[in-house]
């Protein structure tokens, strides 16, 4: 592998730690905005409760994306900045009102449970950032962003403002609902909650996996060149996924929580490895190759230096958080 | 209005906004730190109640704070996506280490929020050590990337214009790095400390003349005048820099527009460019030459000697400059007096006239640091990146910049509201709490 393309495999891992750890924050401000039941206000304290010391900590995965992505394929980060300028510009408003209004709700003066305004910001804006995101995603993943002598020729509204991209963001709200229902089955196993988020989980997951076949049915004819990335060189991942789909949602309806969350989570990783694979050496198809964009190999190798550092102090650091807020679920104590 | 315009105001009003928030995360651990290790050592409860009122309140201003310099992130790509690919893999370096920072002082604060029943009193006192470190040094990282804008090295531009030999370690530690990164990382604290000793000044100014008051003013104070001390040292090298090595910025902060040798300093006034002149100064003779170059006959050049296209606006730079260094003397002022008369009288002073005067230095500090960072920031225009990318090629080109700065300002005044509203709540129940 050449250095340029180790590097798009470290900022591909943090996209799959972000979507894994961050798109379960991003559902948990779902299941806060339709709680409902006789339990809606412990619903909605359970998602508090199981994001609020993690969801600053996993938002970083973003930030670490970013300027991964702009130090070590800063002409991609150009043209993307150009392309998505809009659903980016709209996920972020959704990033910024979602953090706000979870710490206002938080360490303010309401009490956390009951509908509030602070509360609908906070589910409102979890359901506006990831549904952007994915349309940019879609965007990138249809090879609908054209570039030309280094210069965006393919306008500000190509591959996301289309009903493919809808579909697409309807997905990775669904499969960050479905994440956020799977995980607090485990932060609740042994109360009336579980069974709530059991069937929370079954139907989001119900509805990723919809909004998944159509996706994949309609691919041929609306994002060609994603067809061909998984049909092709992603396949097995692909087959993986769709082995592996069915697997995590009876894990979910057969309460086996544990087994639950590790199959939601690969669920996501297969369905981001399998798309990289595709389009693999490409970071935007079909004009931007990894090694294209990338910036100078002594960019690259410092930037490499910096992250094994960076890691060796940020991964005992995470395990440390998880091991004291994540070991043991507050139920199963008492 | 156009792109460049409506670009340079919405990425100036996250910067202005993120700042505020920015450096209470780089402060306000510090405190939290010494409080938390001042009950670990002593036992004494109102320094276990300090340090957990400061972490309440951390818990709301550092979420404001993330969230905002996750937009600046973004907005780097969405506002001026050509200077980004030119500059990412030359300054990215010290934004990826940020990056590192802000995760360990996110998990740690974490930890430190969110642990107080859960860890033994030590390992939570050391789980503020890490937040603390890591706060200043995103601010170390971040500025590196700001002064290589002012100072870029670290790379060539071929004949067509590419970008070679790049050495991101010698960009990151470029020549402006060891001037601007101090000055700021001391300002974090200079801010943080008056705007704590204010809080405080106010609860003693309505009557709550107590332990756990005179301590957080203490604290506060202890803060400040040690930061703005070193604040004053490390401006001062800056402008010697800037002398030296952006000469345009350096005229326009003092509003000179002829080259002169034993040139004055101007004091307040309006830089009017017709005229070539401050109106309405108090001119000190050779004293900016005296300062610059330690020789009252050095010559100092003036914007006059620039082409028309490559001067900053004097206006706003000279105004700005004097705003920062103005508000600077009198914070300062301020904290000598409290300190003289803490020494001479041997207990913490009290009276409502000096008390006052710190309730004002909490907001001037915030004036005084985001003046600084319209001296730098206006003082370097037309460039974005000193002398090699003009700000006006670097915007984005996408439609609809208009909504976006409305919809941001709108965002940040709300932030502002409620976050200003929220912290009162807090200070409410902690007076109904004791």
């Amino acid at each position: 592998m050449t250095e340029p393309e180790i590097v798009a495999g470290i900022l591909w891992l943090a996209l799959t730690a972000y979507a894994v750890l961050a798109g379960a924050d991003f559902g948990g401000g779902v299941w806060d905005l339709v709680a409902s039941g006789s339990r809606a206000r412990d619903q909605r304290r359970a998602v508090a409760e199981a994001m609020g010391p993690v969801w600053e900590a996993n938002h970083v995965w973003l930030i670490f994306l970013i300027v991964g992505v702009f130090t070590g394929f800063p002409a991609a980060f150009g043209i993307l900045g150009m392309a998505l300028y809009v659903p980016f510009t709209v996920a972020l408003v959704g990033i910024v009102l979602r953090g706000a209004a979870f710490a206002f709700r938080a360490h303010g003066r309401e009490a956390v449970g009951d509908a509030s305004r602070w509360g609908v910001a906070f589910g409102a804006a979890s359901v506006i950032a990831p549904f952007f995101m994915a349309t940019g995603a879609a965007a990138v993943a249809s090879g609908a962003i054209h570039v030309s002598d280094g210069r965006l020729v393919s306008g500000f509204e190509a591959g996301w403002a289309t009903p493919y991209g809808v579909l697409v963001g309807v997905f990775a709200v669904a499969m960050c609902a479905y994440l956020a229902a799977t995980y607090l089955t485990v932060e609740t196993e042994g109360t009336a909650l579980e069974s709530d988020f059991r069937r929370r989980a079954a139907a989001a997951g119900l509805v990723a996996g919809v909004a998944a076949i159509v996706s994949l049915v309609l691919a041929p004819v609306a994002a060609p060149s994603l067809a061909s990335a998984l049909f092709g060189r992603g396949l097995p991942l692909l087959i993986l996924a769709l082995v592996n789909g069915p697997i995590a949602l009876v894990a979910v309806w057969r309460s086996r929580p544990r087994i639950a969350r590790f199959a939601v989570a690969a669920q996501v990783t297969f369905v981001l490895w399998a798309w990289a694979v595709g389009q693999w050496p490409y970071l935007v198809p079909p004009d931007i190759t990894i090694g294209l964009a990338a910036a100078p190999n002594s960019t690259l190798t410092s930037l490499l230096v910096v992250i094994g550092i960076g890691m060796l102090l940020l991964l005992p650091s995470l395990w440390f958080l998880f091991r004291v807020f994540k070991a043991r679920n507050p139920a199963a104590n008492c | 209005m156009d792109n460049v315009t409506l670009a340079r105001a919405t990425m100036g009003t996250s910067l202005g906004f993120h700042i505020v928030f920015a450096v209470l995360g780089v402060g306000l651990p510090l405190l939290m730190l010494t409080a938390e290790g001042l009950w670990l050592r002593t036992k004494d409860d109102v320094w276990l109640n300090l340090a957990r009122r400061w972490s309440k309140a951390f818990g709301i201003l550092f979420a404001v704070g993330a969230v905002s310099g996750t937009a600046l992130s973004f907005e780097l790509g969405l506002l001026w996506p050509r200077f980004m690919a030119f500059s990412g893999a030359i300054f990215g370096l010290p934004f990826t280490a940020e990056g590192f920072a802000f995760f360990i002082e996110a998990i740690f604060l974490g930890l430190y929020l969110y642990g107080w029943d859960r860890l033994t009193p030590v390992v939570h006192w050391l789980t503020s050590i890490p937040v603390a470190v890591s706060g200043a040094l995103s601010s170390v990282f971040v500025v590196m990337a700001n002064a290589w804008m002012n100072s870029p090295t670290g790379f060539q531009l071929d004949s067509h214009g590419q970008l070679v030999d790049v050495d991101p370690v010698a960009a990151a530690l470029n020549a402006s790095t060891p001037t601007e990164d101090p000055h700021m990382l001391i300002s974090a604290y200079v801010v943080t400390g008056f705007l704590v000793a204010a809080v405080y000044a106010v609860g003693v100014l309505r009557g709550r003349d107590d332990v756990l008051h005179r301590r957080g003013l203490i604290l506060g104070m202890a803060m400040a005048a040690a930061a703005i001390v070193l604040a004053g040292i490390t401006g001062d090298t800056s402008a010697r820099f800037i002398y030296q090595a952006q000469p345009a910025k350096f005229a326009a902060m003092e509003g000179l527009y002829e080259t002169l040798r034993g040139a004055p300093i101007h004091l307040g006034g309006i830089p009017v460019s017709s005229q070539h002149r401050v109106v309405g100064a108090i001119e000190i003779p050779y004293a900016l030459s005296l300062l610059a170059a330690f020789d009252p006959n050095a010559e100092v050049r003036g914007l006059d000697s620039f082409p028309p296209n490559d001067r900053p606006n004097p206006v706003v730079v000279h105004l700005s400059f004097d705003t920062m260094a103005g508000l600077g003397m009198l914070i300062g002022l301020t904290a000598a007096v409290f300190w003289l008369l803490f020494i001479y009288r041997r207990r913490i002073p009290t009276s409502r006239r000096l008390l006052w005067l710190i309730v004002a230095a909490g907001p001037a500090s915030v004036a005084a640091m985001e003046a600084g960072w319209f001296v730098t920031e206006f003082g370097r225009q037309p460039w974005i990146v000193y002398g090699i990318l003009r700000t006006s090629e670097a915007a984005t080109t996408a439609p609809a910049l208009g909504p976006t700065f409305v919809i941001f300002f709108a965002i940040y005044i709300g932030l502002a509201i409620t976050t200003a509203r929220l912290l009162l709540n807090q200070a409410r129940r902690n007076r109904g709490a004791s």
